[in-house]
């Protein structure tokens, strides 16, 4: 395991698989992780975010609520949130996410199925109340959104 | 690393050719009529042959269609590809590009956004490759192409197309290969390998049930062809 990642979402309480790492079967977690290694099976982060690196080399079916990829993955992606190709990402599979984004020079081969925001039920208190829509992410001038418009929007 | 079947491969200065990547906007007829029909229906299923363009994937997917993306010029690039013939040069080994790209269910999808693929695609896998795209492409589907009406020789560059608007493409020329992304090196050895003139093109496309002819001013002619 590595300590210090340069790339985005690596926290302290991130977990980080590092390069020389090889897990085969399936990876499930309920905290945030940084991926730089090589994984064959299945990785379910339900409700944290996943980050593979620029090393990192996944064949599998991959769950998360966000994932930012910069290595290689062989394999269908699906985050309840949001999908990002960073520049040096190769995808091969089907990308199943309300929100994506994709860097100018990232490869890519699959279909993408960005899922409409289901309606939300009228709040029953104020304390209740959350975000109907989520913020929209902050987009560079390389970074170019591509997002299924949330219900409420249209 | 260098691609022997095309024209002009292995000239020095292919880098600097890629060098820059300022995009050209030019109107697109057969993309208008495309888009007409995409603004009419729903929730289609749209196969984009080029290489990624996050802009395409914007665009359509704002427009609730669902999209698939498959570069399969960049594909045919394998050097493994090319195999020793009977007479013991190197051929293009199509039974296994096509056993290896373009694998989709029969009738799959609605729309076919093949670009100028052909022109710069590898001679032997142009016919099977129409062929496939009917085979995958639903009855009065789509295919939306672009192709070169003078031959500009080895020095046409290649480009990347990304939908601007319901009318307009940008041209993008190949960007300087990224650190760390050397298999990107290849998109500098696309060069224009043939011009189809008008014969050609419907003679590719027989198969199918129409084709509609746009001509452009920058020696580009579109073609709108429907399954």
């Amino acid at each position: 395991m590595e300590t210090s990642k340069p790339l985005d979402n690596c926290r302290a309480d991130t977990a980080h698989i590092g390069k020389s790492v090889i897990v085969k079967g399936e990876l499930s977690g309920s905290e945030d992780l940084y991926l730089d290694g090589e994984v064959e099976g299945v990785i379910e982060l339900r409700g944290h975010s996943l980050v593979i690196g620029p090393n990192g080399r996944v064949r599998a079916r991959i769950q998360a609520r966000d994932i930012v990829i910069h290595g290689k993955v062989d394999g269908n992606v699906q985050a309840v949130e949001r999908v990002e190709l960073r520049k040096s990402a190769v995808v091969v599979g089907d990308i199943l996410t309300r929100r994506i984004v994709i860097e100018d020079g990232a490869y890519f081969k699959g279909g993408i199925d960005a899922q409409k925001e289901a309606p939300k039920a009228e709040p029953v208190s104020a304390v209740a109340v959350q975000p109907a829509v989520p913020a929209p992410a902050p987009v560079s001038s390389t970074v170019i959104a591509a997002q299924a418009l949330p219900v409420g929007a249209k | 690393m260098t691609f022997p079947w095309f024209r002009g491969a292995g000239r020095k200065g292919d880098e600097a050719a890629g060098s820059e990547s300022a995009r050209i906007t030019r109107r697109s007829n057969g993309l208008s009529e495309l888009t007409r029909v995409l603004h009419t229906e729903e929730s289609l299923h749209l196969l984009d042959l080029g290489p990624t363009s996050a802009q395409n994937i914007t665009y359509l997917t704002g427009m609730g269609h669902g999209i698939h993306s498959e570069d399969v010029l960049l594909a045919s690039c394998d050097p493994s590809l090319l195999v020793p013939g009977t007479d013991g040069k190197l051929v293009m080994d199509v039974d296994r590009f096509m056993a290896e790209n373009l694998q989709y269910d029969p009738a799959s999808f609605d729309a076919v956004l093949f670009w100028d693929t052909p022109d710069y695609m590898h001679a032997d896998l142009v016919k099977p490759l129409v062929q496939r795209i009917h085979r995958i492409l639903k009855p009065k589907g789509l295919l939306l192409g672009y192709f070169h009406t003078r031959d500009a020789g080895s020095d046409a560059p290649y480009h990347r197309y990304h939908i601007g608007t319901d009318d307009t493409l940008e041209l993008q020329r190949i960007p300087p290969t990224a650190p760390g992304r050397e298999e990107d090196r290849r998109y500098h050895h696309f060069r224009l390998q043939r011009v189809f003139n008008n014969r050609h093109i419907e003679n590719l496309f027989h198969d199918y049930s129409s084709i509609k002819f746009f001509l452009g001013r920058d020696n580009i002619r579109e073609v709108l062809v429907v399954r």
